[in-house]
Order: C-alpha cells, then structure tokens, then sequence
C-alpha cells in the first residue's frame, strides 16, 4: 500500500537580520530582556518582499530538490497568517509564479499551527486519487502586522518560509503515523492580528480598519504549556507508539521557555527538542518546517526515526503529527 | 488549607521553578527583586498552583511578595 514520504523540505529567510540590540535603539528593551525571556537573539525582516515571494523561493528549491516539475504537482497549500492579500490566496499567487498548472491551491489559515493544520490536510488529499504530489509550505512576512511600538510583542517575530514536498510512494518506508488537531475558539480573542471591522454606517465616512497583531501573554503561554503536552500524548497514543520512542520533538518556535516547560511537562529531555529560535524569533506558520529543514539539511533527522511536529498559537489552536521519516 | 500549609506549597513550588533554596523563600521575600523571578516565572508559578490546588488565579500584577501569593491562593480556596 502507498505511504507518504517527505520528498525534499526547503527554507527561506530575507536577508536583512536585526539583532535585539538593533531594536534596543527603537525601544525600551535590551538584549539581556529579550534573550533571557524568549531565546531569541535576532529575527530575519523582509524588506520588499512579500509572502508569496518567499513562498516562491521555497516551492522553486523544493522543486529543484524533489528534482520535479513544476507540472508534476497536484497540489499547493500554503499556511500562512500573513498572506498578501485577502484574494488570491497565497498558495495561488505561488503556484503562478512556478508555473505549477496542473495544481490547485489554497491556503490554511490556522496561525502558529497553520503547518501541522495543513500537513493533515495535505495527508487527507493524498488518500485521494487526484493529489499524488502535494507541496506543503508555511511562510510569513510578519513584519508588515507587527505594532512596531509594541515592546511587547514587536521583539518575538520574524519573517521566513519553509515547506516541503510529499509524495504517495509504494517503496517508501517512511509513513504519517497519526494526528490530533484541537481548537479553542473561546480563546479567539487572546491572540488577534489584523482585526478588521465592518462599516459602522453607508456610506462609510472612515477609512478602513486594520488592527496589528496584540496577544495576552499569560493565557497563551498556559494555554501553550498545558494544551500542547495534551495534544502530543493524544497524537502519539493514537500511533501506538510512546513517548519514549519518539527520537525528534519539533516544535513550533514561539519562545525557548515554552517548549522547556513543555518537555518538563512531557518527562522528556530537553535535548530531544532542538531549536532554532535564537536566530529566527518565531516565525508563526514557518517555523515547524523551518527548524524540520535545518534538521535535515543537518543530517540530525534520519531515515526510520519517530518525529513529532507541534504548532501552537493564534485561534487558539494547537496541531500535532506524528511521522515515521 | 492552612496559611502554614499554603507557605509550604508555595515555598515547594517557587523553589523549584526559580532554583533557589526553600529557607529564601520567606514571606516578606519580594518575587521578583529577591527572588529574582521574571514574568514568565511569575505565570508558572500561578500555573503550578492552579494545577496542584484546583483554583483559578487570574491577575498577578499585584503579588509582590510570597505573603501576597499565600493570601491570595487563601482567598481562592476560601471562595471554593
């Protein structure tokens, strides 16, 4: 029987890094604060590209890696927070821009979980059979719904896009063991960017409005720490395995003391849950590829090991695979 | 529950998360000046003691000492 397998995975980030002391000159905070509070050290910020563009140039190496064509795809989904425009999704602004004609695509809006969100979706498909060859990628351009006077919230992201391409195969060995996707939209409030409002009355006499991104810090760091150790056992007694045996826990990059208080959580060591926050800050939708590409790039993933995906945030929402790579 | 054993509960938990001895954390010390606790460390606490008593703590902008904590954690088990 066919199984999927991650045939390439890919990541993109601008080039211009600003370092937490390059944002101590624009507001009340320092390096010392931000480090020790969130793990970060300094985040990728795109100047002039938007998201499908940074989609773009993950999808252009995914193809180049997975040594396919463009036509040879079926599928395209995008999950992404930050996406250029309300329509066309962004998912299909990239599948232009490759040329991938034989694909249709979409985006996922499920923010930090937006990956995990759309690599069960992606797995849903690929049971079908018109969707052998799908590219899953999460990118965000963050920067452009950040509140840049919120010390706050404007020091913990970062831009950057990341994917990878699955492909039913018969020989492979690796296969998506199981998942546990869980919402909690009485929550909805507590994470929000980009807000907007209808007209208050016609004609309207005021221009459109646009809210930057605002959370509540402590529900969504316990909503983070209880719900996420929730959704990784669930996901991993749904594969039969146990905890024990998972080699890999990759996690979405939101702030290094989550995911420490998360593996507490889980009685796992920390060093099965590697990071990369420090370079990147969270980059919501991208992170989970991001940290999976550099990992593999790395050599550190190998064939026959247990991963664990995990996203977490805005809806508020939390999503977890469980892969056999 | 006591105060007594709430001091306990509370010493058990802070100790642990902020990685100090039990004997500094008294009830006059101040959470974050004494302590050294940031705001992150603040909200595990909280988290510990929610988990552990079965309570619900909502603000924690105005606990400043370990005495603050412990009267506040009483009060909530009082309204149980």
């Amino acid at each position: 029987m066919a199984a999927i397998k991650i045939a390439a995975s890919a990541h993109y980030v601008p080039e211009k890094k600003v370092t937490n002391d390059d944002l101590s000159q624009l507001m009340d905070t320092s390096d010392e604060w931000i480090s020790s509070r969130t793990g970060i050290h300094q985040r990728h910020i795109s100047c002039g590209e938007n998201t499908a563009d940074l989609c773009t140039k993950v999808a252009q190496e995914l193809l180049k890696k997975s040594r396919l064509t463009a036509d040879q795809l079926d599928l395209i989904i995008v999950a992404t927070m930050s996406p250029d425009c309300y329509t066309p999704a962004t998912a299909a602004i990239v599948q232009g821009n490759i040329q991938a004609v034989n694909a249709a695509a979409f985006d996922v809006s499920a923010a930090c979980s937006g990956f995990v969100y759309a690599l069960t979706t992606a797995k849903a498909m690929m049971g079908l059979p018109s969707y052998q060859r799908v590219m899953v990628i999460g990118g965000e351009v963050l920067s452009k719904v950040i509140d840049w006077t919120d010390r706050t919230t404007a020091v913990l992201f970062g831009d950057g896009a990341a994917g990878v391409v699955l492909e039913n195969s018969e020989t492979t060995s690796s296969k998506f063991l199981s998942e546990d996707l869980e919402t909690y939209g009485d929550l909805a409030d507590r994470l929000q960017a980009g807000s907007t409002a209808p007209l208050q009355k016609f004609p309207a006499n005021s221009p459109h409005h646009f809210e930057a991104f605002k959370m509540n810090g402590r529900d969504v760091y316990t909503f983070a720490t209880h719900k996420v150790p929730l959704s990784i056992e669930t996901a991993v007694k749904r594969s039969g395995l146990e905890l024990e045996q998972v080699d890999w826990f990759i996690l979405h990059q939101a702030n290094s003391r989550i995911i420490s208080q998360i593996a507490k959580r889980l009685k796992q060591p920390l060093a099965k849950f590697p990071m990369n926050i420090a370079e990147y800050g969270n980059t919501s939708g991208a992170s989970v590829p991001l940290l999976f590409d550099e990992l593999a790039e790395a050599g550190q993933i190998k064939a026959g090991q247990i991963i664990v995906l995990s996203g977490f945030g805005g809806g508020l929402t939390v999503g977890t695979q469980v892969i056999k790579y | 529950m006591t105060k007594e054993e709430i001091l306990t509960k509370v010493k058990e938990i802070v100790a642990e998360q902020l990685d100090v001895d039990q004997e500094k954390v008294t009830m006059n010390a101040n959470i974050k000046d004494d302590l050294e606790a940031d705001s992150l460390d603040v909200f595990e606490i909280m988290n510990e003691l929610e988990d552990d008593l079965d309570i619900k703590l909502e603000a924690d902008e105005n606990v400043q000492t370990i005495e603050d904590v412990v009267n506040y954690v009483k009060k909530e088990l009082d309204a149980k």
